[in-house]
């Protein structure tokens, strides 16, 4: 057992655990984080791609001993809110609106891919959005459509 | 799917402390090592093969990071990702064919984590880095408790899976000879350009006798096609995923040596490598699919040295 410390969409956070328990499972399991979700479990699908420190990782490949100190990005960070409620993210609008979703298990593992990829400064260019969800797969859109949405989220025609 | 165990694990922030904990590890009784964690992580389910029984995070090593310029060599800290290998701009410049390299392993998540320590320990006949360390004649500096050595790289793999580390021992650093005017070349056979693990992985490498001396970039040889081509010393050629290790074929080499890039020499070099290597059929690919596209990737590398 130890104690770690780290920030979770811009909020501290203290857990006890073991130093091997994965991320996957501290977010899922400990912080009640579900939006992350489990695929293979063994760093191929990429439904369990959290940011840390700005980089997206599969958070199943991640023990937890290793994050202390470091600032997590998940799904629910990625909406905001507002007197009005809840504000979704540009690339959660651009999913609905493209219909980039379909069962939604990959959706929050693409969608931190995909912010991870915007917020370094990439564009519409689809070469460069499939290189950079090339460690997401999706069993149900086929990609065109989740490529499409990226690309509107990051600036390029509808 | 099992649940994941969760082995106890320590968490040094030094390196005489990371040694002091490995101090008692044994091939019986051994303390896992745990840098990325890519390789290691899809073992504590315990699906494939042991799970660890008790571990040691490197992570807080800043002795193992880092990659610099010394003495005619390109030093690579154990612990660089292959995202850092990609983004150095020494890396770029001096080894071409390991940024290569680590761009065709796994996807982004992968490559923002796992580090090429752990690929040469973790000693996969698939390994994408470790065909073209050999090649480059890269030495591993190891050390313990008990002092530290340098290993080379053609004595490194021993067995499947199997290193020539002591059970106590880390790797701290990489050291790759640069500046000889070396030139190499690496390819990847795979199912799909990302996340696929290797059917097929080379790296060639050569001084070029008649080249502008410390280059070591240029090619190919004869750009216009009616200049000279050049004579070839000190060849070596690396392979991954036809033996139980990753192999330098040093019947295919001697082929190479002294020898010049052309459609002759690339055809028996080809034919040397077809019958240097005893791939196998696994679920990956099959040994006669393995031997042929070898030859073909060898043969094409050749080619393309030799511009016709
Ligand atoms: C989805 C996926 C795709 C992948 N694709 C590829 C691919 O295309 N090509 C490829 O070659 N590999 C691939 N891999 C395997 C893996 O990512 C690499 O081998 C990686 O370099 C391992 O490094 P790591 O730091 O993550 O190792 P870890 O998992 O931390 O460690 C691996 C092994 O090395 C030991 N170790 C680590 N560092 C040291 C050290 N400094 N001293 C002594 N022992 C040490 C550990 O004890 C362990 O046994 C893939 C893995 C996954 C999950
Ligand atoms: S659950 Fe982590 S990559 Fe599939
Ligand atoms: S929407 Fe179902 S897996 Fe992608």
């Amino acid at each position: 057992m130890g104690e770690w410390r780290f920030a979770v969409n811009g909020e501290a956070v203290e857990v006890e655990a073991p130093g091997m328990r994965r991320l996957l499972d501290i977010l899922r399991e400990d912080l009640g984080l579900t939006g992350t979700k489990e695929g293979c479990g063994e760093g191929e699908c990429g439904a369990c791609t959290v940011l840390v420190d700005g980089a997206p990782v599969d958070s199943c490949l991640v023990p937890v001993c290793q994050v202390e100190g470091a600032r997590i990005a998940t799904v629910e960070g990625l909406a905001t809110t507002s007197s009005e409620g809840p504000v979704l993210d540009r690339l959660q609008e651009a999913f609905l609106e493209m219909g980039g979703a379909q069962c939604g298990i990959c959706t929050p593992g693409m969608l931190m891919a995909a912010r991870s990829y915007l917020d370094s400064g990439g564009g519409p260019d689809e070469v460069a959005i499939r290189e950079a969800i090339a460690g997401n797969l999706c069993r149900c859109t086929g990609y065109t459509k989740i490529v499409e949405a990226i690309a509107v989220a990051a600036g390029g025609p509808g | 799917m099992p649940a994941p165990v969760e082995p106890p694990i320590e968490t040094p922030a030094s390196l005489p402390e990371a040694y002091a904990v490995l101090a008692d590890s044994s091939a019986e009784d051994p303390v896992t090592p745990i840098a990325g964690g890519t390789d290691v992580m899809v073992r504590i389910t315990g699906e494939i093969g042991e799970p660890p029984r008790r571990m040691v995070d490197l992570s807080r090593l800043r002795e193992l990071r880092g990659i610099a310029v010394d003495r005619g060599a390109v030093v690579l800290g154990a612990l660089t990702t292959y995202t850092e290998i990609r983004r150095s701009s020494v890396c770029r410049e001096h080894l071409p064919a390991l940024v290569e390299a680590a761009a065709t392993i796994g996807a982004g998540q992968i490559q923002n984590r796992g580090t090429i320590g752990g690929n040469a320990a973790n000693a996969s006949p698939a390994g994408d880095t470790l065909p073209v360390l050999l090649a480059l004649d890269a030495a591993f500096e190891v050390g313990s408790n008990r002092g530290q050595r340098a290993i080379t790289a053609d004595a490194f793999w021993v067995a499947y899976r199997r290193t020539a580390l002591a059970p106590d021992e880390l790797i701290l650093r990489i050291r790759i000879p640069i500046g000889s005017g070396r030139e190499t070349r690496f390819r990847k056979i795979g199912t799909r350009r990302a996340q696929a693990i290797s059917k097929v992985v080379l790296a060639l490498s050569w001084v070029d006798q008649d080249g502008p001396p410390g280059s070591g970039r240029v090619a190919p040889i004869a750009p216009t096609g009616n200049g000279p081509i050049g004579t070839w010393r000190d060849v070596r050629l690396a392979l991954g995923s036809v033996a139980d290790r990753p192999i330098r074929t040093r019947a295919t080499e001697a082929v190479l040596e002294a020898a010049s890039p052309t459609p002759e020499i690339a055809d028996a070099a080809a034919e040397a490598l077809a019958g240097e290597i005893h791939p196998i059929d696994d679920v990956r690919s099959t040994a006669e699919y393995r031997r042929v596209v070898a030859a073909r990737a060898l043969h094409r590398m050749i080619r393309d040295a030799g511009g016709w």
